[in-house]
């Protein structure tokens, strides 16, 4: 079946996959961590390859096509375009980052933690790139799973609360979401079965009226919104966050999160246009609502964790708000912001995940100080937070000035309040910098070390990162140049 | 005779038979009852099969009996559950020295 | 000319290598080395700024395209710096009184950690870094990379001392307060980008002009000129966004000088004599400026006279003289306003160079009613601070004089009120001014022993500045000499002329007659320095009193209460809001409903598994009665 057909969407999807499965039938802890590791950074080298060999159609072409389930039309069929080189690029960077900030951590039953953790990874992986709906449905399932046990198994106190309440809130969109492929699977082609199809070129393609489109644009709406999360959608998110091992919620909140916007621009606007003309300022609303919402709760949070997961609520009501207006700047913004709020984020994670190993708290109010000891981590934690709050220079300001910018152009009031939260959140990122890191150390936090010098150097990538997106944002424009071509045609 | 016949008269057997299964208590008496309501089936069977040979016109002799095959598998499987069904109240009478089926609510809860 | 622009990114560019330096190296430099690298960086980048400002004075504007920081199908932007007669002439402000601070600081800050040390040269080096993008840049996204860039600044300098909570709380407050300004500024820019598809400068002023072509409303005029003029408040401490920037006093005092007097709190001024074809296009928001700034000016002035820290009433100063210059924008006087940003930062920095020189003799001791006499002690520090009074009370020929005497005379043609409240203002001014020389250097010494003891003049590295600022503080002005005294002495309005000419082809000009001119000159000069003189015999034999303040002058000790207004009105009630949402909203509205739905499902099972009654005949009889249900729904339906 594969022979010499074998390609780099096929490498990005089979080698987490196959590396996931390897990793349960490793014994030795020391040993599931390099192999990991190891595997983490081939799927990143892979991904490098496909975006340098981006005009090589031979290599990382359009689209790859198997029959698999041929008699109800789907097959395994996935491409890679822009937005799918910049999400899987994302994917592959954040996993060995992940792996290496979290080297120091033991797990029980470390071979099922790593091996979950790269099966996500491969379910990651298929649903940037598949071109099928049925596929992508069923990849996004798989990335969903692994999550779940991972957090229930490995989670803190509330885990199974926190993991039951993400289970049922996700699934309950996905199956939203599968009454709506199955719907929309059944108006494409002719009446029988044999012409049904679920590939991607059937579903952008098919022709609903608008009575249709508005009830389908719901259900699969709420499965992406879910995921986002969007407000009133979210609550999910925070206790997920806070429960969930550092190493899976760095896989949730900096790649996970971008399936819901990821699912929103390669299957939502393109097969309900006229539903997305008639709900978006809803959608527009909401976020924007939610934009101050979490940016106001954000500031009562006492732990990091929590703070953080509102933080990104904010955020992603930007890219939320931003897709719907679908302007080609706000796209534009949004493609390069999906990458940076990813990497932001991670970032963040792991400055929390290296003080709660040190001082065994995320409490704001228990810490302080930490500058005195450890000047080094609060030089990253500094950088990161501003970058956070889209400081010029940084990589979140080109993203956000740009989705702002779109934003502006399809109302200048929503703009207005949903620039509030740029303030907003200038004040709770103060606050909690000045809170952890300035005035003097307690009894606790006194005892803090400097961090190691490859926890150094993990921090030390993603704040060059940070800069050299921020400095120089082009590359990224230049790569998803298509994406954004092919939805402003739509809905020119 | 016409076929209706056969259809009262089964239809009356399936009804006793349903109406001992609801009210009777004693296992023996309900167990007796669905073999009432298997029977009441069967010569059903027969007697469409009968009616259905006779309309088409059809000259095979054999083609008159493929109904009635299945009637054979209903008293196969009948005698299969009795001898299962029997054991099982035997045992039961055994534990408990009772045939009540209302007895046998162990699984609430 | 084409040479020069060769190296102009070099302005920028060796600040921020000085940076990167002195931040990678601050656990192997030495404090003589990181000093060396912080200054040395900045005066090459003033040299360069001398050749760049002696080439653009033959009129001519360049601009310098580097790459293409955005460049997709629907905005394109440069990273383009555009060096003309204004832009040269603020570089030669913030590298020239950048270098002078930076070398005070050597000795200044000599006391502290050498990676402390390398620490604060390199976020000056950064500072210095960030306010030449603003000023260089060729359009308004560079501008306001820089803009954000020095709120940065600020916010880490004046939290340099990060042990003090106090300290935490002022850089925090007055990075949040410029963030509110900075939103009104991105706004605008978005505002321009959606009505023109650009932000270069030389686009936008042209699209402007040509109101025909660019189709921009007079709506979108006012709308575009108040929301950057909100941007200006916070970076310029205008009322309503004012309050950060006497809490930036937390900051070291060089910071204070160079940051929160001479450069970075100019940068709305900068801004708007940047846009004024715009501004001057927009009556309304010029009518706005005008009556913001003389407020603010009015307000601080007030708010000043009773001040008894020396740094608090010299940032209020700051605050009242920032009032000023936009009081010179919103009538037009844009030239003035320039020249006053120029004079400024001459005395300004000279005074807080000075304030710093006496803190370090005094120990660290601020309060004024502490001092007296030093004059004694600290001679250079004396005479220098003595001419930076007289410039700033606008006596002649002291440099305020000109710039002051520019805008008052601009707002006189405006409307007479104005000028009014303008000298009553600069009467205030020449009061605080002397209250504080006099409390400070006259008198006799009323501070400890200990403190008498260690009272010494400061050394060179303080002194040479101070100097330099006071020649520039008496001759700045000399530029801007009016038509009246001297015909063609205005030598600063000439080389500005061809960065104000659109809009003084747009506003007509009020040429005052020049006997009104003398007289109003007179009156200012004169009541001023009859207030002087007023201040200086009631303060020179100042005794320090238990005296509390009652009255009026409580309301304006306690800076009009603005604080706690702010405090109740706005953080209160926001801090409340949040807290409902959080434990209302959140915990009970939107997770109850979810937890509702789980509870209801529960209840439901429940109930529903009553049915479950493990009695055979109950199954039988259901079963019994779907049957029948099929049956019916077979037949009839």
């Amino acid at each position: 079946m594969f022979g010499n057909d074998i390609t780099i969407p096929h490498l990005l999807i089979f080698f987490p996959l196959l590396a996931g499965l390897i990793t349960f039938l490793i014994r030795n802890e020391a040993s599931v961590k390099a192999w990991s590791l190891v595997s983490a950074i081939i799927t990143l080298l892979i991904s490098l390859a496909s975006i340098y060999y981006r005009h090589n159609p031979e290599l990382s072409g359009l689209a790859f096509n198997y029959e698999w389930l041929k008699y109800i039309g789907a097959s395994f069929s996935v491409s890679l375009d822009g937005l799918g080189r910049l999400l899987t690029f994302l994917t592959a960077f954040s996993f060995p980052v992940i792996f290496l900030a979290t080297y120091r951590n033991s797990y029980k039953n470390a071979k099922a933690f790593y091996g979950l953790m790269l099966l996500s990874q491969a379910g990651l992986m298929g649903v940037f790139l598949s071109t099928d709906a049925l596929l992508f449905y069923f990849f996004w399932e798989l990335a969903l799973v692994p999550v779940y046990f991972l957090c229930s198994r490995w989670g803190g106190q509330k885990r199974i609360a926190a993991t039951f309440k993400f289970f049922i809130y996700t699934f309950t969109g996905s199956l939203l979401m599968l009454i709506g492929i199955i719907y929309v699977y059944l108006q494409t082609g002719a009446t029988s079965y044999s012409e049904h199809s679920f590939s991607m070129q059937a579903f952008h393609s098919v022709s609903l009226i608008p009575s249709q489109q508005n009830w389908l644009f719901w259900l699969f709406f709420v499965a992406f919104a879910v995921k986002m999360p969007i407000f009133p959608f979210h609550t999910w998110q925070p206790d997920t966050y806070e429960q969930s091992p550092a190493a899976v919620t760095m896989v949730l909140s900096g790649v996970m999160v971008k399936m819901g916007v990821f699912g929103v621009i390669r299957w939502l606007l393109p097969i309900f246009p006229a539903a997305v003309a008639t709900f978006d300022n809803v959608v527009i609303a909401l976020s924007v609502i939610g934009m101050i919402y979490a940016s106001l709760i954000a500031m009562r949070q006492d732990d990091l964790k929590r703070l953080v997961a509102y933080s990104s609520i904010a955020h992603i009501g930007l890219m939320s708000a931003a897709i719907f207006t679908t302007k080609q700047l706000a796209l534009e913004g949004v493609m390069i912001q999906m990458f940076s709020h990813g990497v932001n984020i991670i970032g963040m994670w792991i400055v929390i995940e290296l003080i709660e190993r040190q001082l065994g708290t995320r409490k704001i109010s228990e810490l302080g100080g930490l500058a005195h000891t450890a000047p080094v981590l609060t030089i990253m934690l500094v950088v990161i937070a501003f970058a956070n709050i889209a400081l010029p220079l940084t990589n979140a300001f080109v993203g956000e000035f740009m989705m702002f910018g779109g934003l502006f152009k399809y109302s200048m009031w929503y703009t207005g309040i949903a620039g509030l939260s740029i303030i907003l959140a200038a004040v709770y990122t103060l606050n909690m910098v000045q809170q952890v890191f300035y005035g003097s150390a307690n009894t606790l936090t006194s005892g803090m070390r400097e961090i190691s010098t490859n926890e150094k150097i993990i921090l030390g990538v993603i704040v060059i990162t940070i800069f050299a997106a921020g400095i120089y944002p082009q590359p990224f424009f230049d790569l998803t140049k298509d994406t954004v071509a092919e939805i402003i045609t739509r809905f020119k | 005779m016409p076929v209706y016949y056969y259809i009262f008269l089964a239809v009356a057997l399936f009804s006793i038979g349903v109406i001992g299964v609801l009210t009777r208590r004693n296992a023996i008496i309900v167990f007796m009852c669905v073999e009432l309501m298997l029977n009441a089936a069967n010569l059903l069977l027969v007697a469409f099969s009968k009616m259905h040979y006779q309309l088409s016109g059809a000259t095979n002799p054999h083609a008159a009996g493929d109904a009635q095959i299945f009637v054979f598998f209903i008293m196969i499987v009948a005698a299969a559950e009795v001898s299962v069904g029997l054991a099982i109240i035997v045992m039961m009478y055994r534990n408990t020295h009772s045939v009540d089926v209302n007895f046998l609510n162990r699984l609430k809860n | 000319m084409t040479n020069i622009v060769q190296i102009i990114w070099l302005i920028p560019f060796l600040p921020l290598i000085g940076f990167l330096i002195n931040g990678l190296g601050r656990n192997f430099l030495s404090k003589t080395a990181t000093g060396v690298i912080g200054s040395g960086v900045i005066l090459i980048s003033f040299l360069i700024s001398v050749l760049v400002f002696f080439s653009v004075k033959g009129g001519n504007t360049e601009v310098a395209h580097y790459f293409n920081f955005i460049n997709t199908g629907s905005l394109k932007v440069g990273f383009d710096f555009q060096i003309d007669q204004l832009s040269s002439l603020f570089l030669l402000i913030i590298t020239g009184v950048g270098f002078l601070i930076h070398v005070y600081s050597t000795s200044y800050m000599h006391e502290e950690e050498a990676k402390d040390f390398a620490k604060y040269f390199a976020y000056l080096n950064l500072f210095v870094f960030s306010m030449l993008l603003l000023v260089m840049g060729a359009n308004y996204i560079i501008m306001f990379i820089g803009w954000e860039g020095v709120g940065l600044c600020s916010y880490l300098l004046i939290g340099y001392w990060f042990k003090n909570n106090d300290y935490n709380n002022a850089a925090k407050k007055a990075f949040i307060m410029n963030r509110i300004g900075d939103l009104g500024f991105l706004l605008a820019v978005f505002w321009l980008l959606n009505k023109l598809g650009t932000t270069d400068y030389h686009q936008v002023f042209a699209l402007v002009a040509d109101t025909q072509k660019s189709q921009l409303t007079a709506f979108d005029i006012t709308g575009i000129t108040l929301l950057l003029f909100v941007g200006a408040t916070g970076k310029s401490a205008q009322i309503p966004l004012y309050t950060w920037l006497p809490d930036a006093m937390a900051g070291p005092t060089p910071v204070s000088a160079l940051i929160h007097a001479a450069t970075m709190v100019t940068a709305g001024i900068y801004m708007i004599a940047r846009s004024n074809i715009l501004f001057t296009m927009a009556p309304t928001t010029q009518g706005v400026i005008a009556v913001i700034g003389l407020a603010t000016a009015v307000l601080a002035a007030t708010i000043a006279l009773k001040q008894n820290d020396i740094k608090k009433v010299l940032a209020y100063s700051t605050v009242s003289q920032l009032g000023y210059m936009f009081l010179g924008l919103g009538v037009g006087a844009y030239t003035g306003a320039v020249f006053h940003v120029m004079t400024h930062a001459f005395f300004k920095a000279l005074l807080f160079l000075g304030a710093g020189s006496v803190i370090h003799a005094m120990g660290g001791e601020q309060d004024m009613r502490n001092m007296g006499g030093l004059k004694k002690y600290m001679s250079i520090t004396h005479i220098t601070f003595l001419l930076g009074c007289l410039a700033i009370a606008g006596m002649p020929p002291f440099s305020g004089f000109f710039s002051k005497d520019e805008i008052l005379a601009g707002a006189f043609a405006k409307n007479p009120v104005l000028w009014v409240v303008g000298v009553l203002t600069a009467f205030m001014t020449a009061f605080y001014m002397f209250r504080l020389y006099a409390m400070t250097f006259s008198g006799k010494f009323r501070g400890t022993h200990d403190q008498e003891h260690h009272l010494h003049e400061s050394p060179a590295a303080i002194t040479f500045p101070l100097i330099i600022l006071a020649i520039l503080a008496v001759i700045g002005g000399w530029i801007g000499i009016p038509e009246v005294f001297m015909h063609g002495g205005h030598r600063l309005e000439a080389f500005l002329e061809p960065i104000f000419a659109q809009s003084n082809v747009i506003a007509e000009k009020h040429e005052l007659p020049h006997s009104t001119e003398y007289i109003l000159m007179a009156i200012s000069v004169a009541g001023a320095l009859l207030t002087l003189l007023y201040a200086w015999n009631k303060f020179s034999k100042y005794e320090k009193s238990e005296e509390v303040e009652t009255g009026f002058g409580k309301v304006l000790a306690n800076k009009w209460y603005v604080d706690e207004l702010y405090d109740s009105i706005i953080v209160r009630p926001l801090r409340s809001l949040a807290a409902f949402f959080n434990n209302v909203v959140e915990k009970n509205i939107i997770d109850g409903f979810v937890n509702g739905v789980g509870k209801a499902v529960n209840y439901g099972s429940r109930q529903i598994r009553l049915l479950q009654s493990g009695q055979v005949g109950t199954y039988v009889l259901l079963m019994v009665f779907g049957m029948l249900v099929l049956f019916i729904i077979q037949l009839f339906l």
